[in-house]
């Protein structure tokens, strides 16, 4: 199907809030903080794994301006999770807002709140406490049926059954399997057992984590909060603190980035415990060594796939086994695991004939996890990639071929993804465009610069989905004011991405009028309607189609509203070019009157709320090729060019989406090259700071070139799929492919240095 | 406690202010929220500003050593921003803002010391200012065809 031509869809609109960005204007949490807020720092546990015997905050409590100090013996006493899902939440409830165990270092172990920060620093280095030191468990290949528990409690609860046990080191468990893998696997000419590993990497947004408490004019708390979740926030705090959700409202500022990192409730718990305790407005904000250590990066995984092909490169079965790593707590740990199969395996949906997906979530004590754009879907895809890469290079087929061989096609059930149909898809487009921009047939081959450097290329296909089918919840309500303009309230959270914006172009598509027209409010939990947040891919494609449905709905109660200005039938108004115009007449009602007589002896609200929630998830598709140059002596690598094609139905806005690709294209490029998660021998993180974790600056990227493939997903709205996830999917796998290609190694441990090329080459030779 | 005299956008201002605060701190307790902390370890770029003329992390020096010198930050330079940042806009290149007081002050660095810059020149000049949701890209874009637009002009 053809997408119509529009006024305001697929159209680059400034971001609603570009210039007050740009120009530097006070709108984020800190900036909004007034001066009378206590200050609240944490003090954290040195220790991996260890029960608090004795903590002395006398001291502490004695320097000028601290207001108090909290321990293990303050807190209420039931458990939660910090996870920012729908209810109930497949994480399971571990924490506590502090725990007298800590269970990875950097673990909360006091709260102070003071009149300042040196009060505040000062108090939480006076606090005394005496360890009583336990054996971690460090290594996630050790840690399911360990002797050593990270979650020994016996309060420990999993709201949903998702084959987990504390007493086995167990977040979730799960089998799946779809027809006959052992037989057609012993079948196969070719079969190819391998195992990859990738880290638990930072999401690195430039604002670090924070929230400001205050006690509202009804005594209720009040939380502004750098995040993408507000009504979860609310229900984590109520679970947390024992309050009525009624009695908490959450708003958020403008956010400092998120990329999945504020869908978990990092800071909001401290503040708000410290408002509740004091009466009195608090705020925290971490530093960045808080963020890089005590935050909810991706989930470590080791993913093990086995391959069955016959010799032509025909790809007949696929066997995925993932560990992953929660860390001490089990946020977004059974979820996260899932994507790495489901959003992997059903890109060979062309050729395969069955596969399995076997899975096991561990706890260690090490930071926990949580949501990281990608989801999941990004260790899979690393994995399953590089093995059909490494299957084509056996075979010396070119891997755009192999591709094209095996590859889902639009009109497929994808057995592996909920037996969804895969209504619109341009996944073979989108190679096909993209080899011919890249210019794949001379790039790809290896050549010899002459001067150590050897340049080549790689590639990879990635999907991923939109909203979390049969659960998500996006709304929208549209206000017509009375002179004619609208405003949009949404729960949805801008994190960066445009969607305020996208939203508003949605509703002026609708409602025929300019994007200026629309004024966008959002997301407050008094007065947005309720939606699930900004994650899982979902604001475009969800809330994007509640913004449809509620101008409809609103194009409706118009018309009753303008046939009651003529005296006539509702039956008889149709809207037509931003007016209502009464059928076969020259009579016309314009919006400014209708909002005018909706606020003067009127019984019809001139505004519309709707829900919107999607029985399926349907799945964006791209594919990424990048050239690289590689010095064989130093392992250095250069990236020359980054070329992409991304099929999300329709974007929206391109300029945002391709921004959008292109950053997550970057965040992938800093995860294979330079990105790096450990820890010490006693568990305590290496990567503390930007000194030590890397993140990309503009001389590492290359150039970058970004394009589309228009498909339409009947379900979207105006055809659109998502965009924000599946752009950080392709680096990993295209650049391990190229390196092998200059070096002859396939690395399966990301990140991929120059120390590792240089070295694992040395050893070689 | 010592009493320090800085020439802010503009503006004489006198502070007693206590001898190890931070120039951002001073900065941001006298509303120049523009300025904003990444890092703390001078690895970011977001708290950049201009002390006599040069772009400086006011997250790595002392108020005091910037008693007696002229400091200008966004708030102080919107015009000059406003001629450029539109063009950044356009790109959709401002994604979650966070970065960009920092990048803008930079970009406002480069263009007087160097007006008609290569993409190269731009790259290295602005390589201390991250981005984490852009890939840069589109700001180098949007920096070109301002540059470009007053080429045509």
């Amino acid at each position: 199907m053809e997408h119509k031509e529009y006024k305001s869809i697929n159209k680059s609109v400034r971001k609603k809030d570009a210039m007050q960005l740009l120009l530097g204007k006070p709108v984020y949490t800190e900036d909004i903080v007034p001066d009378n807020a206590l200050v609240v720092k944490l003090l954290r546990s040195p220790h991996a794994n260890a029960i608090v015997k004795t903590i002395n905050t006398k001291a502490a409590k004695l320097v000028p301006g601290v207001v108090d100090v909290y321990t293990w013996e303050d807190v209420p006493q039931s458990r939660f999770t910090n996870a920012g899902q729908t209810y109930p939440e497949p994480s399971p409830y571990d924490r506590l807002i502090i725990d007298r165990h800590v269970r990875f270092s950097g673990d909360v172990v006091a709260i102070v709140a003071a009149e300042n920060e040196k009060a505040a620093s000062k108090a939480v280095s006076l606090i005394k406490v005496e360890y009583d030191v336990l054996e971690p468990v460090l290594d996630f290949r050790t840690a399911k049926d360990n002797k050593i528990l990270v979650h020994p409690e016996d309060n420990w609860v999993a709201p949903c059954e998702v084959g987990g046990s504390n007493k086995r080191n167990l977040v979730a468990s799960e089998e799946n399997t779809h027809g006959d893998v052992d037989s057609v696997m012993a079948d196969c000419d070719i079969v190819l057992d391998r195992t990859y590993h990738m880290k638990a990497y930072n999401q690195a947004m430039m604002e670090t984590f924070r929230t400001y408490t205050t006690l509202d004019r009804y005594g209720r708390l009040h939380v502004i909060s750098s995040t993408q979740i507000v009504f979860h926030v609310r229900r984590i705090l109520s679970h947390a603190l024992g309050i009525p959700k009624n009695m908490i409202r959450v708003e958020k500022p403008r956010i400092g980035g998120g990329f999945g990192a504020k869908q978990s409730a990092i800071s909001e718990v401290y503040p708000a415990f410290v408002t509740i305790k004091t009466g009195r407005p608090a705020m925290i904000i971490f530093t960045r060594e808080e963020s890089q250590i005590a935050g909810s990066p991706r989930h470590e995984m080791e993913v093990r796939v086995k391959l069955g092909a016959d010799k032509t490169g025909k790809i007949r079965v696929l066997d995925l086994y993932t560990l992953s790593n929660s860390g001490a707590y089990g946020e977004h740990g059974p979820t996260t695991v899932g994507l790495s199969g489901h959003k992997s395996i059903p890109m060979y949906t062309g050729s395969l004939e069955a596969f399995r997906f076997n899975f096991d979530v561990v706890y260690t004590n090490t930071m926990a996890a949580g949501a990281y754009r990608g989801y999941g879907a990004t260790q899979g895809i690393f994995a399953v990639e590089t093995t059909v890469n490494e299957l084509a290079e056996m075979l010396n087929i070119d891997p755009t071929e192999i591709r094209n061989m095996n590859m889902l096609k639009e009109g497929m059930i994808m057995p592996a993804y909920y037996n969804e149909l895969a209504a619109a898809c341009a996944l073979d487009k989108c190679l096909e465009h993209c080899k011919e921009m890249f210019e794949w047939d001379k790039k790809y081959p290896v050549r010899d610069m002459g001067n150590g450097k050897v340049r080549t290329a790689g590639m990879a296909m990635a999907m991923q989905g939109s909203s979390i089918s049969n659960v998500d919840v996006g709304s929208a309500t549209v206000k017509l004011t009375e002179d004619g303009t609208y405003m949009l309230l949404i729960g949805a959270a801008d994190m960066g991405t445009g969607c305020d914006t996208i939203l508003a172009q949605m509703v002026a598509e609708c409602m025929d009028c300019s994007v200026d027209d629309v004024a966008v409010f959002g997301a407050d939990t008094d007065a947005s309607p309720y939606d699930s947040g900004s994650y899982a891919s979902s604001t475009t494609y969800l809330t994007g189609k509640a913004v449809e449905k509620a101008c409809a709905e609103l194009k409706t109660k118009m018309c009753s509203i303008a046939a009651d200005i003529l005296g006539c039938d509702s039956e008889e108004m149709i809207f037509e070019e931003g007016l209502i115009r009464r059928i076969n007449t020259e009579q016309t009602v314009s919006m400014r009157e209708i909002g005018v007589k909706a606020q003067v002896s009127n019984t019809k609200s001139a505004e519309s709320s709707v829900s919107h929630s999607s029985p399926v998830s349907p799945p964006p598709f791209m594919v990424g090729m990048v050239e690289i140059e590689l010095d064989r002596l130093t392992g250095e690598v250069t990236i020359i060019d980054y070329m992409a094609v991304v099929d999300c139905g329709i974007p929206i806005n391109p300029a945002l989406a391709r921004i959008q690709a292109e950053g997550g294209i970057v965040q992938g490029i800093g995860h294979t090259l330079m990105e790096n998660v450990t820890n010490d021998a006693s568990g305590r993180p290496i990567e503390s700071s930007f000194m030590q974790y890397k993140v990309p600056t503009r001389l590492d990227m290359g150039n970058l070139k970004v394009e589309f493939e228009h498909s339409y997903e009947p379900t979207g709205p105006f055809g659109a799929k998502s965009i924000g996830e599946i752009v950080i999917n392709t680096p990993g796998p295209a650049l391990a492919h190229a390196i092998y290609r200059a070096t002859g190694v396939w690395h399966r441990e990301l990140p991929i240095t120059p120390e590792q090329i240089a070295m694992t080459k040395s050893s070689k030779e | 406690m010592i009493e320090i005299t800085i020439n802010l956008n503009g503006k004489k201002i006198s502070d007693r202010i206590e001898a190890d605060t931070l120039l951002i701190d001073f900065l941001r307790s006298h509303n120049c929220l523009s300025v904003k902390r990444g890092c703390e370890t001078t690895n970011c770029g977001l708290c950049t500003v201009l002390m006599d003329d040069t772009p400086i992390l006011s997250c790595s020096m002392l108020a005091a050593r910037a008693a007696g010198h002229t400091v200008y930050t966004l708030e102080g330079l919107q015009e000059e921003a406003s001629s450029f940042v539109g063009f950044i806009a356009d790109q959709g290149a401002d994604q979650c803002g966070f970065c960009n007081p920092g990048f803008v002050m930079n970009t406002i660095a480069l263009l007087r010391e160097n007006p008609d810059p290569t993409d190269d020149e731009i790259r290295a000049f602005l390589a201390g200012n991250l981005c984490r949701c852009s890939g840069y890209e589109g700001q180098l874009r949007g920096i070109r065809n301002y540059l470009n637009s007053l080429k045509e002009q």
